[in-house]
């Protein structure tokens, strides 16, 4: 890998890097996990659940450092973590909301809590310390064919169940009141999409690792939301952000030394600040046109 | 028993005692604040930014301290800044923290290659923590800025408990709101720093937390509350590190983490339990909303 070099002629580059297997089988995954992550990600900020997906994002550590202890793969681990804890919060949420600075101790020292007990794991499994950082902040090293296979099984199911539940959950997601009054289930709605959120930011992770999910979570999503209030176009923009963001992060990290989780990070913010830089703009430069019209 | 004896023949032991002390004693006086004003997730942020701030000192050929202080100082002074005007919304905040740890990691990488310290155990420290391997200069510095943050505490704490129980009413009777907050969000910053290099920067957030939600639980003055929250830290670290000493499998910081969160537990439990038996005679004649409207009396500054 230290004798590549980037070249002017784009399609020599991409060749040589997928004749990599390594390359290719990351490129399948990121592209499964963009998609997925941008689709869910669009109703997480809709949802104003951003918080949420940060906190499954923490518990998803230990869940990998102690399956990559026991000897199962890592992804096996997020998935048992994250699911768990979807389920968890769903049953906890609801109760007690009021009480804001109570509960946030609470969800504060888990956090702590369950990141020391990830750490306490990486210890020991000795000889792991390295692996540490590519559980933390993502790697597209090592990334299997067998897990491309489970990425793209979760990708199908999770998106049919957002093809068939996909209206409803936009209904509830906008105006739970008048969603209910309508009877549309919300109760199972919410239950059931923090499930689909747990087994996403479980795919997430396994590419940018426990610490990083945000940036490819929510990220390409709010730009997406920043640029057009329309469901069908914001989610396809969503998705064409999402997909930009892994595969030019993939192809620097593999042409730089530098590490995918600040390719990625830094990519998707970038997008996000144009994004929302242009849109302050464009409402400062109306409102002085109207301004100026009184 | 004979262990226990034994324990304190071993030099890093004080120094992991001597720092651990005075830094938890920081955390729970600066983390019960925290919960109080409803800030408790600056620790969070802090605990990203910290991070970055170590590594990029560290890629500088710097001391490690430097960048972290500068950098939790400074990240407090801009929330406290932007906490006033605007309220920026989840995904800015979240975004722009995702970002700076990544740069972190990039500065990680940059650390690991250039200074041919290379290896990956550098940021598991920084990560989380290692309060045994602390120097004594090192210990002894971390414990005078530590004792720094609890007595400039001990001094701000009335007016900062009024302004943030009743900003308002605080800000009328001449109470400096708004200085207060400034200074309290800068002393955070410190704190944080100076946690860092007991737990780690990524398990700030629980030294913070765990002894503040059960003092608040377990206290409900806020006057009282506060040195309560202090005391359940320096308990947690005291013990942390003497289970992490008997038992060597474990790392200190989550003995640490373990012995708080579990303080958080108890205090939950007996918090509920004391609300049921207290409740429980009297539900039957005056109804549940009674038994709560005389608990802002018990809350009343002393």
């Amino acid at each position: 890998m230290d004798d590549v070099h980037f070249s002017v002629n784009l399609v020599a580059d991409v060749v040589q890097m997928w004749s990599q297997p390594f390359m290719v089988n990351a490129f399948r995954a990121g592209t499964i996990v963009a998609v997925l992550s941008a689709l869910i990600g669009w109703f997480v900020v809709l949802r104003r659940q951003t918080f949420v997906g940060h906190t499954l994002s923490a518990v998803g550590f230990p869940g990998a450092a102690g399956a990559t202890w026991l000897g199962f793969g890592a992804l096996s681990g997020y998935f048992a973590f994250c699911l768990a804890a979807a389920v968890v919060i769903a049953l906890l949420g609801g109760r007690g909301s009021g009480r804001h600075s109570d509960e946030s101790a609470l969800v504060g020292t888990i956090q702590g809590f369950l990141l020391a007990c990830g750490f306490l794991f990486v210890a020991l499994y000795k000889g792991f310390l390295n692996g540490t950082n590519a559980l933390l902040f993502g790697s597209f090293l090592g990334i299997t064919s067998r897990q491309v296979v489970v990425l793209a099984v979760l990708a199908v199911v999770v998106l049919a169940l957002l093809a068939a539940g996909g209206r409803p959950l936009l209904f509830a997601s906008t105006d739970a009141e008048s969603a209910r009054v309508a009877g549309v289930p919300t109760r199972a709605l919410d239950l059931g999409f923090l499930l689909v959120l747990g087994a996403t930011v479980a795919a997430v992770s396994s590419i940018t690792g426990a610490l990083l999910v945000f940036a490819l979570l929510v990220l390409p999503a709010a730009t997406a939301h920043r640029l057009t209030a329309r469901p069908a176009r914001s989610l396809a923009l969503s998705v064409l952000f999402g997909l930009v963001a892994v595969w030019t992060a993939l192809t620097a990290t593999y042409y730089s030394p530098y590490p995918l989780g600040f390719w990625l990070t830094s990519i998707a913010f970038a997008g996000f600040v144009v994004a929302a830089g242009g849109r302050a703009l464009r409402e400062r430069r109306r409102r002085g046109f109207r301004r100026f019209a009184w | 028993m004979t262990t226990l004896v034994t324990m304190f023949s071993h030099a890093y032991l004080w120094e992991a005692f001597l720092a651990g002390t005075f830094v938890a004693l920081a955390a729970g006086l600066v983390g019960y604040l925290l919960v109080l004003r409803a800030q408790v997730f600056t620790a969070d942020a802090l605990s990203h930014v910290s991070f970055t701030g170590a590594f990029a000192a560290l890629a500088l050929g710097l001391d490690l301290r430097v960048g972290l202080f500068a950098m939790t100082i400074m990240v407090g002074l801009g929330m406290a800044a932007a906490g006033r005007r605007a309220k920026p919304d989840d995904v800015v905040i979240g975004g722009a923290f995702a970002w700076i740890l990544g740069l972190g990691v990039l500065l990680l990488t940059i650390y690991t290659t250039r200074r041919s310290a290379g290896n990956g155990a550098a940021s598991v420290t920084v990560l989380f923590g290692s309060v045994f391997g602390l120097s004594r200069s090192r210990a002894l510095t971390a414990a005078a800025i530590a004792l720094g943050i609890c007595l400039i505490i001990a001094v701000i704490a009335r007016p900062l408990i009024f302004a943030s129980l009743d900003e308002t009413v605080a800000a009328v009777r001449g109470v400096p709101v708004r200085l207060l907050g400034f200074g309290f969000l800068a002393l955070t910053g410190v704190a944080a720093a100076e946690a860092t290099q007991v737990v780690g920067s990524l398990l700030i957030l629980g030294l913070v937390a765990a002894p503040a939600g059960a003092a608040a639980r377990l206290v409900a003055n806020p006057y009282r509350a506060l040195p309560a929250s202090g005391a359940l830290a320096v308990l947690s670290v005291w013990a942390g590190l003497t289970i992490a000493y008997l038992v060597p499998v474990l790392p200190p910081s989550f003995a640490i983490l373990a012995v708080a969160t579990v303080l958080l537990l108890a205090a939950m439990a007996t918090g509920r339990l004391r609300h049921r038996t207290r409740r429980g005679p009297r539900a039957a004649g005056t109804g549940p909303e009674h038994g709560r409207a005389d608990r802002p009396a018990a809350a009343q500054p002393g």
